[in-house]
C-alpha cells in the first residue's frame, strides 16, 4: 500500500493543459470544450463509441483521450456503455457490410437529439478500404453524420478538437 | 533446414515434388497429390510439427485451378505443402482431424474461396456471414469485388447447451467498451461458463481481395492498416515477403531500424495491455500509470518518426524514416526513464494480493491445449510453448541479437501478463543494443519487379506473435494473392478454450489478457 501511495505522490498530476503542441489556435480547445459542454449538455457529454469496421488504429487514439495526460473527463466527456444514454456516437471505420445492421441498430437505439461524428479517414470516406463487396465506405453511407474528424488515425488533440466542432463550441 | 521436407518425402516417396515457385531458400515447399494431402499432415504431426497456417489461392490465371497450401513449423523450419485442386472438383481433404487449428482456416477457405474441406465437421461459414449468398466467394478471380453483396435470409447455427438452469448470454457485436466488434455467446449455469462460442467477421473489409487491386508499393499502406495496433509488424511481414519474392537485399541500416520500430511497438502495446488487465480487475491506478508511460513513447515516435504508431515507416526495400544522433540520444534517455518507471509499477502489480487473487488460475490455457490449437506469441509462451520467430526463425537483425523470452507453464491471466512484463524488459535491452550497433548507410533499396507465378513467404514476430504473409505474383507480375495470417487467427481459439469453468464476470480480464485483433482476424 505504501508503494501505491508513494507512486501516486511521486507521479503527481500529469494531466496537461491542452494541447501539448505549440499551436495557439489549439490552446483554446480545452476551455472551449468545457464551456460548450457546460452550456449545451449540462456539464456532461456522453459518448458511445462504435467500431463499424476500423483497423483498430482509431480506437487506440480514442483510448488515448481517456489517458491521464489528455483526461477528457475533466471537460465533462465520458464514454458510456449503452447507446441509450448517449448524446453522441463516435463512429470509426469504413462501415463493413457485416456491421451495417449493427450500426443502424445502435443509431436507432440512441435517443434523439443525437450527434454522429465520423472518425478517421476511413470513417470520413472509406479510406484505403474504399467501397467494395465488404466495405460500404464512409459512415455517412449508412447513417446521417454531423461532423468528420479526418486523420489516420486522428491524434488525440484532433479528436478533442473535432468533438468540440461537432457540439458547435 | 530440410528435415521437415525429408520427413514428408520419406512417407510420400515420389509423390511429393519440390515446388520451385517459392522464392526464398529459407522456406521449403512441396507439392503433393490431393489424396495424400492429409497424410503429409499426419506424418508431420507425428514428428511434432505444428500447423502455422492453411490457405488457398485461385490459380486459374495460370490454367491450374486452385492451390491449397498448408504451412507447418518445427523449431527453426517452415515447410509449405501444396496441393492442386481442379476447377471441376473443388474439394480437398480436411486437416482438422490432425490439427484442430485447421478448423477455422478451412471454414474460411470454404467461405471465401469456395473449396470444400472434406472431413471438416463444421460447414458453417466463417468470416462470411450467414446472410451472404452461398455462392459468393470473394477470393475467386471470377468474383467482382466492386459488386454490392446482396443479403439473403439465413441463420447461424449456434452450439447449444441444454438442461435445467442453463442460460445463454449473447454479447456483441457492439461491446460496452471502446473495443472492436465481435459476438460472443456464453452458455452458463449459475456463474460458471459451460461453453463460449465466438462469431467473428464483423470487421471483414475485404483486405485480401483489395490487395489484388493494388500495386506492390501501394499495398504496403494496406498492410500497415490490417490491424492498426500492429502496423509495424504487418508492414514488416508484408515487406519481407515482397523482398523474398523479388530477391531484394536490404541495406544493413534498414534492418536495424526496423527492429527498433518493431520493439517500440511491442513495448507500447504491452504497456497498454498490462494497464488494461489491471483495470479489468478493478485496479485502476495501474491503468493510468501504464498508459502514462505508453503515451510518452507514442509522443517520441511522433517527434522522431513522424507518426505516433510509426505507420508506413516500414516499406518494401527498407525503412521510410531515419534516425540521427540526437534521436538516438533521446531514445536512450527515454529507455533509462522507462526502465526505472516500469519497474516501480511492476512491483506494485506483483505485491498486490487483490490483483493476484483475480489473475492467478484464471483463464487457464493448458500446455496441451496450446499445442493442440497451435497458438502463437505470448499466449503460447505463457502456456509452455517456446515459440518466437525472433529466436527460431530469426530474420535480420535478430540473427545477430540474442533474444531471451520467458516461457511459463501456468497458462493463466497472470502468466500472459508476466510474459509481457519480461518482454518489455527484454525489448528495452534490445533497443539499447540496436542503437549501439546501428550501422551507417542507406535506409532503403529499390525493389525490382517480380517475375510471374512466383511466391514469397515471410514470418516475423509482432507483439502478439508470429505474423505470416505469403504473396504470389500473377501472369503480369502483379499481386495475384496476398495471404495474411495474423496471430489472432489462431489465438482466438485459445480464448474459447481457456474460459471453460471460469465465471462469466472474469471473461473481460481473460479476453484482455489475450487481446486479440478482430480486424487482423476478419481481414
Ligand atoms: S483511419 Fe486509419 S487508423 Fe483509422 S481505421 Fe482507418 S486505417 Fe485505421
Amino acid at each position: 500500500m505504501i508503494r501505491i501511495l508513494k507512486q501516486i505522490f511521486r507521479t503527481g498530476i500529469v494531466t496537461e493543459s491542452l494541447p501539448p503542441v505549440s499551436d495557439p489556435e489549439l490552446e483554446k480547445i480545452g476551455p472551449q470544450l468545457e464551456e460548450a459542454i457546460k452550456r449545451r449538455f449540462r456539464r456532461s457529454l456522453a459518448i458511445r463509441q462504435v467500431d463499424a469496421g476500423s483497423c483498430n488504429g482509431c480506437e487506440l487514439e480514442i483510448h488515448a483521450i481517456n489517458n491521464p495526460i489528455y483526461n477528457c473527463e475533466r471537460f465533462g466527456i465520458h464514454f458510456t456503455a449503452s447507446p441509450r444514454f448517449a448524446d453522441m456516437l463516435l463512429v470509426t471505420g469504413p462501415v463493413s457490410r457485416n456491421m451495417e445492421i449493427a450500426l443502424r441498430r445502435t443509431y436507432n437505439a440512441t435517443p434523439p437529439p443525437k450527434l454522429v461524428v465520423a472518425v478517421g479517414d476511413c470513417g470520413c470516406n472509406g479510406g484505403i478500404f474504399g467501397e467494395s463487396y465488404a466495405s460500404l465506405g464512409g459512415i455517412d453511407k449508412v447513417i446521417p453524420v454531423n461532423a468528420c474528424i479526418p486523420g489516420c488515425p486522428p491524434t488525440p488533440t484532433a479528436l478533442l478538437q473535432g468533438i468540440l466542432r461537432a457540439i458547435g463550441g | 533446414m530440410i528435415r521437415l521436407k525429408n520427413l514428408v518425402m520419406n512417407v510420400l516417396g515420389d509423390d511429393a515434388k519440390e515446388d520451385d515457385s517459392i522464392a526464398p531458400s529459407s522456406v521449403m515447399s512441396l507439392i503433393v497429390p490431393r489424396k495424400r494431402f492429409a497424410e503429409a499432415a499426419r506424418a508431420l504431426k507425428k514428428d511434432y510439427a505444428l500447423l502455422a497456417g492453411e490457405w488457398a489461392a485461385d490459380e486459374t490465371a495460370f490454367n491450374r485451378g486452385f492451390g491449397v497450401y498448408a504451412c507447418y513449423r518445427r523449431e527453426q523450419e517452415y515447410l509449405i505443402v501444396k496441393t492442386e485442386v481442379p476447377v471441376d472438383d473443388t474439394t480437398f481433404p480436411s486437416l482438422t482431424k490432425k490439427f484442430a487449428a485447421a478448423y477455422r482456416f478451412e471454414r474460411q477457405i470454404q467461405s471465401l474461396m469456395g473449396l470444400t474441406p472434406v472431413g471438416n465437421p463444421d460447414d458453417r461459414p466463417w468470416i462470411k456471414h450467414e446472410d451472404w449468398p452461398a455462392d459468393a466467394w470473394p477470393l475467386r478471380k471470377s468474383f467482382n469485388a466492386a459488386r454490392t453483396m446482396p443479403r439473403v435470409p439465413g441463420e447461424y447455427r449456434w452450439i447449444r447447451a441444454e438442461g435445467e438452469g442453463i442460460y445463454e448470454v449473447p454479447v456483441g457485436p457492439v461491446h460496452a467498451g471502446i473495443i472492436e466488434p465481435g459476438h460472443f455467446r456464453f452458455q452458463a449455469m449459475g456463474e460458471d461458463v459451460i461453453n463460449l462460442e465466438e462469431k467473428l467477421g464483423y470487421v471483414h473489409k475485404g483486405i485480401e481481395k483489395r490487395f489484388e487491386s493494388f500495386s506492390w508499393q501501394e499495398a504496403s499502406r494496406l498492410a500497415a492498416r490490417v490491424s492498426g495496433d500492429t502496423t509495424v509488424g504487418h508492414s514488416l511481414a508484408y515487406a519481407r515477403s515482397v523482398e523474398a519474392l523479388t530477391g531484394t537485399i536490404l541495406p544493413e541500416r534498414a534492418q536495424w531500424l526496423r527492429a527498433l520500430f518493431l520493439e517500440r511497438e511491442r513495448i507500447a502495446n504491452h504497456l497498454g495491455d498490462l494497464g488494461a488487465i489491471c483495470n479489468d480487475v478493478a485496479f485502476a491506478i495501474l491503468l493510468y500509470q501504464f498508459h502514462r508511460l505508453k503515451e510518452r513513447l507514442l509522443r517520441t515516435n511522433l517527434t522522431l518518426f513522424g507518426h505516433r504508431f510509426m505507420m508506413d515507416q516500414v516499406v518494401p526495400g527498407g525503412a521510410a524514416v531515419d534516425i540521427d544522433a540526437e534521436g538516438i540520444k533521446t531514445i536512450l534517455a527515454e529507455m533509462d526513464w522507462l526502465a526505472r518507471e516500469f519497474e516501480r509499477l511492476v512491483i506494485i502489480y506483483d505485491e498486490n494480493p487483490s490483483v493476484e487473487d483475480r489473475v492467478r488460475d484464471t483463464g487457464v490455457l493448458k500446455p496441451e491445449q496450446a499445442r493442440d490449437l497451435c497458438v502463437v506469441g505470448f499466449v503460447a509462451r505463457a502456456s509452455g510453448l517456446n515459440l518466437d520467430c525472433r529466436i527460431h526463425h530469426p530474420f535480420p537483425p535478430y540473427d545477430r541479437i540474442s533474444v531471451n523470452v520467458p516461457v511459463l507453464i501456468s497458462g493463466d491471466v497472470h502468466a500472459r501478463a508476466w510474459v509481457r512484463v519480461e518482454e518489455v524488459r527484454e525489448s528495452i535491452r534490445i533497443i539499447r543494443e540496436v542503437l549501439k550497433t546501428l550501422p551507417e548507410g542507406k535506409i532503403s533499396e529499390p525493389v525490382g519487379a517480380p517475375v510471374p507465378d512466383r511466391s514469397g513467404f515471410a514470418a516475423i514476430e509482432g507483439w502478439r506473435g508470429e505474423i505470416l504473409y505469403w504473396v504470389q505474383s500473377g501472369p503480369k507480375g502483379e499481386i495475384n494473392r496476398c495471404m495474411v495470417r495474423d496471430p489472432s487467427s489462431v489465438n482466438w481459439l485459445g480464448l474459447e478454450q481457456c474460459i471453460h469453468g471460469n465465471i462469466v464476470p472474469d471473461f473481460p480480464v481473460c479476453n484482455k489478457s489475450f487481446n486479440q485483433s478482430y480486424s487482423g482476424n476478419d481481414l
